[in-house]
């Protein structure tokens, strides 16, 4: 470590700095890809259906009722995006407590799916406040609605960010070429990890605990007082269904950023994945099938309700954890990355049936969300991945860290 | 030594806030079990429809005029704060006044994470716009539906029944007590009105069903019902829980300030465990 050499370098940075940032906001590469040629329309749309809706009320673009007030924005935004953000919090786990070195190089691009995907479902949570300009008291104390699960759930997201901005930060230091915030920022690590994985548990069960009260609204077969558990459990595999699928794409999309290093190891990062997903699906299949015999349910199976819960727990959790197993005994990598797409799916179903499908299921008049709804959903995403490929085409994320950074360890 | 200071501090640092905000969440209101809160008794038998009640609160509250649709079986929204249905029950036609309940232990109130549905010691469940932010738990906890979201304004309000807040301050009974012409309803403390409730079906035991709706359900609640009929024949939902709605939540609540208290130690001693054998393999190789 040489410090007479700080002053120069910083000067230097500060010289460059800004037109450096102003070159790398520009875009990169090619303009008339087919995903911009889908995702520019949607987004635009989706802006202009944002101004109707702080314009008019949410009422005007949103098909929500009195009965039904949480639709599609919280149903599939928050709460299965949270879920499928799950992979940040285990891979951290496995990579920084258990030590797991041969996982290291996801846990960049892990975390940053993490963190964008909790910084825009948090935005897609201020679409859906009625009174936005207000999202800020549970935070300053002027009222602290402490016995409210959602207090909970809004400063373990707010806390959660924070950690893992901290866990990303190193990244962002060598990008800027900022020796001295990269070292300070990396030893934060373990602590930004070890704070971030207590409070995922939390806001992940605590996503579920949200529906406690909703106690006669959701249909038996997918209420219980284990809602908590359940989706503790499940944001596991679903989390690293989508680390192993978010894996699959970005190696082919963004082969010119991968070092050859990672490229090697991603099959066996997959290979071992496959592996937990199998046995923490096996787990929750077992506690599914435990809350079923003590909700005593056997008489809603053979209703169109029942027959839908049996297409979810069978068919996108029992056969993905069988693939799973099966291709990890074989070593099948396209038969893991299918169990992986069918566990996403099977996720999804089940979030979307205890918040809009189970919910209020014996009502006369069934929600069902707006094209308005689900435009504006595709635009978050969109906005989402958009934010995300220019993270990583100028951040080291898939690749290796500059050389003056693996020093700084 | 595998934890080195800073780790130490940091970790200390994360469990010190961890603490500070377990130390809140565990941390729930004690005083209301002292109040006495104020009901409304509300007398099927003596209700004869005339929706004067429907009339003066939209009134007072500011509200459009009620529409003559008697017929249909209507519920409150944001621009109605009360109804009053009529059903053909075995003994005829019965009318049932409907509006928030004003839990004892409100759900809505739980729910709010700005603490913007507040139970007063008045015994009404009120509102206040400077604090939602309009997220609508409320709206999914409440057992009976009551908040109402104003889903096509810019600046939107929940809209329920207030036990008309402002008047109880002042010392008067709420307005739809107060204009009753058949004294329907009877404003006073709960626990009176529950005497009086059983008072008269012990009196006029052909004349009510046993039942005094409103006493039990959800934990109790300040709005209490006497009916001729089963309270299923009024649309009433007889299937609610007995204990009160938070209940529901409360092991997850206390469950949280030991996750964050205890999990923080564990990962940190998993942490220096696998440290220690991965410095042990570099010395062995």
């Amino acid at each position: 470590m040489n410090n007479s050499a700080y002053p120069i370098a910083k000067e230097k940075e500060i010289k460059f700095d800004w037109k450096f940032l102003f070159n790398e906001l520009k875009p990169k590469g090619k303009w008339l890809t087919p995903f911009n040629i889908i995702s520019i329309p949607i987004i635009l749309l989706g802006i202009f259906l944002i101004v109707i809706r702080y314009w008019k009320g949410l009422g005007s673009i949103t098909n929500l009722t009195q009965d039904v007030p949480w639709g599609l924005w919280i149903g599939f935004d928050v709460v299965t995006g949270v879920a499928f953000a799950g992979g940040a919090y285990v891979v951290t786990f496995m990579v920084y407590i258990l030590n797991m070195k041969n996982y290291h190089s996801i846990v960049r691009v892990t975390v940053l799916n993490g963190f964008l995907a909790y910084a825009f479902y948090t935005g897609a949570l201020l679409l859906d406040l009625g009174r936005p300009w207000h999202v800020i008291n549970p935070m300053i104390g002027n009222s602290f609605g402490a016995s409210s699960v959602l207090f909970l759930v809004a400063w373990h997201f707010v806390l959660y960010m924070l950690a893992e901005l901290i866990e990303f930060s190193p990244a962002i230091a060598e990008w800027l070429g900022s020796q001295r915030a990269h070292k300070i920022l990396s030893g934060m690590t373990i602590g930004a990890v070890i704070f971030g994985i207590t409070l995922s548990t939390l806001h992940q069960s605590g996503l579920g605990a949200l529906y406690l009260m909703a106690k006669d609204k959701i249909h038996p077969l997918w209420y219980s007082e284990f809602i908590p558990v359940l989706f503790l459990v499940s944001s596991i595999f679903a989390g690293l269904s989508m680390v192993i699928f978010e894996g699959t794409i970005s190696h082919k999309v963004f082969f010119n950023r991968i070092s050859d290093k990672n490229e090697k190891a991603q099959n066996g990062i997959i290979h071992g994945l496959s592996k937990i997903c199998a046995v923490t699906m096996f787990a929750y299949l077992v506690l599914q099938f435990v809350v079923f015999i003590h909700g005593h349910n056997w008489s809603y199976l053979n209703t169109p309700m029942g027959y839908w819960f049996l297409v979810e727990m069978i068919g996108f959790v029992m056969i993905p954890m069988m693939l799973f197993f099966y291709s990890y005994r074989t070593a099948n990598i396209f038969m893991i990355r299918l169990a992986a797409i069918l566990t996403m799916i099977g996720v999804v179903m089940n979030r979307l049936n205890v918040t809009i499908v189970g919910f209020r299921w014996d009502a006369a008049v069934h929600y069902i969300p707006s094209w308005m709804e689900i435009i504006v959903t595709l635009a978050v995403i969109f906005t989402e991945i958009w934010i995300f490929r220019w993270v990583i085409n100028r951040m080291p994320v898939l690749g290796d860290s500059p050389s003056w950074a693996k020093d700084n360890k | 030594m595998g934890l080195d200071r800073r780790v130490f501090f940091k970790v200390l640092g994360a469990t010190g806030l961890a603490l500070a905000i377990g130390k809140k969440a565990s941390a729930t209101k004690s005083s209301n079990s002292d109040v006495e809160f104020n009901g409304i008794l509300y007398d099927a038998t003596r209700c004869v429809g005339c929706r004067t009640c429907e009339y003066e609160c939209a009134t007072a509250h500011g509200l459009p005029a009620p529409k003559d649709e008697v017929e249909v079986v209507r519920t409150t929204n944001e621009t109605c704060n009360t109804v009053v249905n009529t059903f053909q029950t075995s003994k005829g036609e019965v009318h049932i006044k409907r509006q928030c309940m004003h839990c004892n232990e409100p759900a809505c109130g739980a729910a709010c994470l700005t603490q913007a549905m507040h139970k007063n010691e008045t015994g009404a469940v009120t509102w206040d716009g400077d604090k939602c932010m309009g997220c609508r738990y409320c709206m999914v906890s409440c057992p009976y539906d009551m908040p109402k979201f104003e889903f096509l304004k810019t600046n939107p309000k929940i809209q329920k029944c207030d036990m008309c807040f402002d008047r109880q301050k002042s010392g008067e009974k709420p307005i739809c007590v107060t204009n009753c012409p058949n004294d329907a309803l009877l404003y006073g403390k709960r626990r009176d009105l529950i005497k009086e409730g059983r008072r008269r079906i012990y009196e006029k035991p052909e004349l009510y069903v046993d039942h005094i709706y409103g006493e039990r359900e959800v934990g109790g609640t300040g709005w209490l019902y006497l009916s001729p009929v089963p309270f299923e024949e009024l649309g009433m939902n007889t299937t609610l829980q007995q204990s009160s709605y938070p209940a529901l939540t409360k092991g997850f609540l206390y469950s949280v300030p030991s996750v964050d208290l205890l999990l923080p130690p564990l990962l940190l001693g998993i942490y220096a465990a696998t440290k220690n054998n991965q410095s042990k393999d570099k010395e062995d190789e």
